[in-house]
C-alpha cells in the first residue's frame, strides 16, 4: 500500500498573481483534499486609508495591473455616491460605458485566445511544450493577428475614454473629465466591422468547442452552486456598468432580486479559513456551508433574463438551450459565456459611438455630500464591490472590497476538488498532464489573484510531491 | 522604448521612472511608451521598430544596472496576461515576420511588492546611472530607438 502524499502545485501558472493548489493522497492514491491557497498578501485597504476622495478612483489602478479599469470605476461609482450623485449625466454615464466595454473585450480576449486557447486546442494533458500560444499561432498566425487587432481595439478605446493608457484619469466623482472627439469616434467606427465579425467567428469557436466536447464540459468542475451579479433594473436585462443584484439558486430560483448593492453588506458576509489570505463569502441567509456563490460571465449568463443586443442575446440563448434554460453549472462553459459578453462589449461599443450625447458637454454632476459610498461593476471576471467611508476632510477612513476573483474562491476550490477526484484519484504516478488539469479548472475562472489578495505578481509553475512524513520526494518547476 | 512595471509597488515603478526620464529629453525618431506590463499587443509596437529598449526594474542584481540584447525566444512561454521581453519579440516575428534589434535595460530596486508611491534612494540613484549611460550610448550608436519601460 502507497503512502498518503501531498502534491503541490505552486503557483499556478497562466492565471494573475500568487497562488498554489495543495493535493492530499490518502494510503490507496484517493484524493483527500485539495486546496486553492493564496500564498500572499498585501494591505491595499490600510494603503488607502487617509488618501483624498477625488484621487482614489487614480490610485485604486495601482492595485491591479491587469484590470486597473475595473477598480478606477467601481472607486469613481463609490466616489459618486460620497458626492451624493446618484445619476450622471448621459454623457458621463456613456463615456464610462464605452470605457468598461472596451475593456471588458479586451481582458476576455486576451484570456480566451492566449490563456485558455493552448488547452482547448492541444488537449489539457497535451505536452507542455506543445500547449502554448506560440503552437498555437504557428498553426493559425491570422488568428494570432486578429485577437491582437481586438485587444488593440479595445485598449485604444480605453485610452480615448480614460484619457491616457495606464493611470487613466477620465471616470471622475460625479461624472467624467471629457468627451469623445468625432475623430477619435470615426477611427473606431472604421474598425468596428471588422470587431463584430471577429468577435463572432471567436464566438463560434467557443461555442463549437463546448457543443464538441460536451461529455467534457459537462464532468470537467461541473457541479451546482448559487449564482450572483448585476443585473439591469427593471427588465433583468445583462448590465455589466450598472444594475440591483441579483442571486439565483442552483435550480435558478431567487435567492435576492432587485438588491439595492448599497445594501451588499445586508446579503453577503466574509468567512476566513486558516490556510488562505483570500477570504470566502457566502450569502447570509443561507450561511458558509451552502451559500457560497459563483460570480463572471457564465454567471451573469445564468441570471440575466436577456441581453440587449441582438447577436448577443441569440448567443444566450443557444447557451441557454443547452440546459433548457436551468443555470448552467459547467466550468468550462464559462468559456462561451465570455465569448457572448464580447460579441455583447462590441455591439455595445458600435451603440454608444453613433449615440451624439459621446460629443455631450454635461459632464459632472454635484449633489449633497455624504460619508459613505459603494460602488459595484460587472468586471470581467465578475461582480467588484468597492465600499469607502470618508471624514470630514474628504480623506478615507474606511475601504473595503470584494473583487470578482474572492466570490469565486469557493466555486474554485471545489472545481479543484472535483478534477482532481476525476483525474487524479487512484493515479500511481501524477504527471504534468494530469496537474494541469487542475490548473485548467482555475484558469476558466479566469482569476485574478493579484486583485484577490490586493498583491501584483506572477506565477511560475511549481509543483512538489511529499511523502506522508512530509518529506519532498518529486519536484518540477516551469517559469511563469 | 517601453518602460513598464507599477508605480504603485515602490521600485517596481523604476521601468516607467525611466521612460519618463527619456521622455524628457526629448530624443528624435524615440517612441516612448509606459505599461504596467509587457503585453501581447507591444509585439505590434516592436514589429515597427527598428531597434527597441525594455526598461525594467531589476531584483537581485549585484550593478546598478544591466544592459544587454534580447532575441526572440518561442520557449518564453506566455504563462499569463504578463509577457517577457522574449515572448514579445517571438509573437513581433511569428505573427509580423519583423525582428527588430532590441536590448533590456534592468535597473536595481531595492523595495519592492508592498503597496507604496515612490523609489527608494537606491532606485533612484540606479536610475541616475543608468540614464547616463543610456544617453551615452544612443549619442555614441546614433541609433534611432523605440523605447518600451515596465517593471513588474
Amino acid at each position: 500500500m502507497a503512502e498518503p502524499r501531498l502534491i503541490e502545485i505552486s503557483p499556478v501558472t497562466r492565471v494573475e498573481g500568487h497562488g498554489k493548489v495543495t493535493i492530499h493522497l490518502d494510503a490507496n492514491n484517493q484524493v483527500d483534499e485539495a486546496r486553492l491557497h493564496i500564498v500572499e498578501f498585501r494591505g491595499f485597504e490600510r494603503f488607502i486609508r487617509g488618501r483624498l476622495l477625488w484621487e482614489v478612483p487614480v490610485i485604486v489602478q495601482r492595485l491591479c495591473g491587469i484590470c486597473p479599469v475595473s477598480h478606477h470605476l467601481a472607486a469613481a461609482k463609490a466616489m459618486d455616491g460620497i458626492c451624493g450623485v446618484d445619476e450622471l449625466p448621459p454623457t458621463a454615464e456613456k463615456m464610462r460605458r464605452l470605457m468598461h466595454y472596451g475593456q471588458v473585450m479586451q481582458s476576455h480576449v486576451l484570456h480566451f485566445f492566449h490563456l485558455a486557447a493552448p488547452d482547448l486546442l492541444f488537449g489539457f494533458g497535451a505536452p507542455a511544450e506543445k500547449r502554448n500560444i506560440f503552437e498555437v499561432i504557428k498553426e493559425n498566425p491570422e488568428l494570432g493577428r486578429r485577437a491582437i487587432a481586438m485587444r488593440q481595439f479595445g485598449q485604444e478605446i480605453i485610452e480615448a475614454t480614460a484619457g491616457k493608457k495606464i493611470h487613466g484619469t477620465g471616470a471622475i466623482p460625479g461624472g467624467i473629465n471629457k468627451n469623445l472627439p468625432i475623430a477619435t469616434r470615426d477611427a473606431f467606427l472604421a474598425k468596428i466591422d471588422d470587431m463584430l465579425l471577429w468577435t463572432q467567428d471567436a464566438l463560434a469557436m467557443a461555442r463549437g468547442y463546448t457543443l464538441e466536447h460536451s461529455k467534457l464540459v459537462a464532468e470537467f468542475a461541473s457541479f451546482p452552486s448559487n449564482y450572483m451579479s448585476l443585473v439591469r433594473e427593471g427588465d433583468g436585462a445583462l448590465d455589466l456598468y450598472h444594475g440591483k443584484m441579483r442571486a439565483l439558486d442552483a435550480a435558478g430560483d431567487t435567492i435576492f432580486d432587485n438588491l439595492d448593492y448599497r445594501n451588499y453588506q445586508d446579503v453577503l458576509l466574509e468567512d476566513v479559513r486558516s490556510w488562505s489570505y483570500m477570504k470566502f463569502p457566502f450569502i447570509r441567509e443561507i450561511g458558509p456551508e451552502n451559500g457560497w456563490y459563483r460570480v463572471g460571465p457564465l454567471a451573469r449568463m445564468n441570471t440575466a433574463n436577456f441581453i440587449d443586443t441582438p447577436l448577443a442575446n441569440a448567443a444566450l440563448t443557444d447557451l441557454k438551450s443547452v440546459t433548457n434554460g436551468a443555470p448552467n453549472r459547467s466550468t468550462l462553459a464559462n468559456h462561451w459565456a465570455r465569448m457572448i459578453e464580447v460579441v455583447h462589449c462590441v455591439e455595445k461599443i458600435q451603440e454608444l459611438l453613433l449615440d451624439p450625447d459621446l460629443q455631450g458637454t454635461d459632464l459632472k454632476a454635484t449633489g449633497e455630500r455624504r460619508e459613505e459610498g459603494i460602488g459595484v461593476i460587472e468586471a470581467p471576471r465578475g461582480n467588484l464591490i468597492h465600499h469607502y467611508k470618508v471624514d470630514e476632510n474628504d480623506q478615507v477612513t474606511y475601504c473595503n472590497l470584494i473583487v470578482s476573483t474572492t466570490h469565486n474562491n469557493e466555486g474554485m476550490n471545489r472545481a479543484v476538488k472535483d478534477v482532481a477526484v476525476k483525474h487524479l484519484s487512484g493515479k500511481e504516478q501524477i504527471t504534468e498532464g494530469m496537474l494541469n488539469h487542475v490548473e485548467v479548472a482555475i484558469r476558466a475562472y479566469d482569476p485574478c489573484l493579484s486583485c484577490a489578495t490586493h498583491a501584483l505578481g506572477q506565477m511560475p509553475l511549481e509543483v512538489e510531491l511529499f511523502d506522508a512524513e512530509g518529506a519532498l520526494i518529486d519536484s518540477r518547476q516551469r517559469a511563469g | 522604448m517601453i518602460g513598464y512595471g507599477n508605480a504603485g509597488r515602490g521600485d517596481d515603478g523604476l521601468g516607467p521612472a525611466f521612460a519618463e526620464r527619456l521622455a524628457r529629453a526629448n530624443l528624435k525618431d524615440c517612441f516612448i511608451d509606459i505599461d504596467y506590463q509587457l503585453t501581447v499587443e507591444h509585439a505590434l509596437q516592436v514589429a515597427d521598430a527598428q531597434t527597441v529598449l525594455f526598461a525594467d526594474a531589476l531584483i537581485g542584481g549585484d550593478t546598478p544596472f544591466r544592459f544587454a540584447p534580447v532575441q526572440a525566444d518561442s520557449a518564453a512561454d506566455i504563462a499569463s496576461h504578463s509577457l517577457l521581453p522574449e515572448a514579445v519579440l517571438a509573437l513581433a516575428e511569428l505573427l509580423y515576420g519583423k525582428a527588430p534589434e532590441a536590448f533590456v535595460l534592468g535597473i536595481q530596486g531595492e523595495s519592492f511588492g508592498e503597496v507604496a508611491e515612490g523609489l527608494s534612494d537606491v532606485a533612484q540613484a540606479n536610475l541616475d546611472l543608468a540614464e547616463k549611460f543610456i544617453l551615452e550610448w544612443l549619442a555614441s550608436s546614433k541609433k534611432n530607438v523605440l523605447l518600451a519601460s515596465s517593471a513588474c
